[in-house]
């Protein structure tokens, strides 16, 4: 297959679809000075200009644009999900917690929360290092031991850089299987081709009912 | 909130898994132009007027250029993106784009994919001796020279290199040179049989 190492599939790239929709994610922030004429952020008041103590969650994007410089405008602070309350859930058990739920893109986010430098920036780090050394043995477990058991349980629990090492290694198991059953080589039907005509048989057959 | 269309056009790119293209949403890509235009004439005509010790002026100019910054973004992560999904596409479905693919992409982008497809022949054509050599075949090492088929489908006549034309039914077994074959069991038409 060409060219697998492009722009956009590596997490930290301009393009990647993953990095814009992991910065995404909100910060709780405290504006520091008056804004004028961007009142219409805060949906709370109907004031034209933001006044200063305003409490607002931020996509983390424009907070950490607007942390930059000498001009304070903004403070941030540690989002809920990762407070010490919720760092003491980790540490507890990391296997039982639904890390999709607390923002799919949990391990990415929390990477960039650490380039804000706030107060408990080792602490989250460690947290989310122990974190996924905690799971990752289950995630290796499960891609690699169980083919004909469905584990949409389990999957729906990983966040997304998990199910992607998920996902490699139930690939790898697969491929595995087939080169010693010999069918690897049979030359067969590219996915995407299978992929679309699985969809636009679908499309016609929904359209004709 | 802020650059949250540029946003949508982001999710339905994700959402949308290999094998098809999602129409090319120009609605949505002149909304976002728009909201870019009207933040950045904010800006330029705040700029004007704003003295040296204005921290809200400043402040707001610093956010609202953030916005157009991220709007930049999105756009072009959308538009490089579905880029390589054409381009992969190319490697899988052939010089030939199924017609709802073709459909759903705009003027631009069948543009780009005739260069890309001129490029790559011209390329293909200047490796390998005498007359270059196909790199979109044998995508596993072959085995063997000659291949059993079946048919899925009916596809109509198929002539092979030494001139026989063999009718491809459905369900017909053929014995053919592995080469000439290969893109069409790519493609789903035949079925390569494996004792």
């Amino acid at each position: 297959m060409a060219a697998n190492f492009t722009l956009d599939s590596n997490p930290d790239s301009y393009f990647s679809l993953d990095d814009i929709l992991a910065s995404q994610e909100k910060v709780p922030c405290t504006f520091n000075t008056q804004v004028s004429n961007m009142g219409y952020m805060d949906q709370s008041t109907t004031d034209t200009n933001i006044v200063s103590g305003t409490k607002l969650e931020l996509p983390f994007w424009l907070a950490k644009s607007l942390d930059r410089g000498s001009r304070s405008i903004i403070n941030i602070d540690t989002p809920k999900n990762y407070k010490e309350v919720y760092r003491q859930i980790f540490t507890a058990d990391p296997n039982v917690v639904d890390l999709h739920k607390l923002g799919p893109y949990f391990y990415l986010f929390g990477g960039k929360l650490i380039s804000l430098h706030l107060p408990d920036n080792d602490d989250i780090a460690s947290v989310l290092l122990k974190t996924f050394q905690g799971r990752f043995r289950r995630i290796m477990d499960g891609s690699q031991n169980t083919l004909n058991v469905d584990l949409t349980s389990q999957v729906s629990l990983l966040d997304e850089q998990e199910r992607l090492l998920f996902s490699a290694g139930q690939q790898g198991l697969h491929d595995f299987q087939k080169w010693e059953t010999r069918e690897s080589e049979k030359l067969s039907t590219s996915t995407m081709v299978a992929n679309h005509r699985k969809r636009k048989r679908f499309v016609l057959s929904s359209k004709s009912s | 909130m802020l650059a949250e269309k540029a946003l949508d056009l982001i999710r339905e790119l994700k959402r949308t898994s290999g094998g098809t293209l999602p129409p090319f949403n120009e609605d949505k890509i002149r909304q976002v132009l728009e909201e870019v235009q009207t933040l950045f004439e904010q800006n330029r005509d705040t700029a004007k007027y704003a003295a040296e010790g204005q921290h809200d002026v400043l402040a707001a100019i610093q956010l609202r250029h953030a916005g157009i910054q991220r709007n930049k973004r999105c756009l072009l992560a959308y538009l490089y993106n579905r880029l390589e999904n054409i381009r992969r596409m190319r490697w899988e479905f052939g010089s030939v784009l199924p017609a709802d693919v073709k459909y759903n992409m705009c003027e631009h982008e069948a543009q780009w994919f005739n260069q890309y497809n001129r490029l790559l022949a011209n390329y293909m054509r200047s490796i390998g001796e005498s007359g270059g050599l196909d790199l979109t075949q044998d995508m596993k090492p072959p085995k063997s020279l000659y291949v059993l088929v079946r048919c899925l489908m009916d596809h109509g006549e198929f002539e092979t290199q030494d001139g026989t034309v063999i009718l491809l039914k459905k369900n017909s077994q053929h014995y053919l040179m592995r080469s000439e074959c290969e893109h069409l069991i790519r493609q789903g038409v035949l079925e390569h049989i494996v004792q």
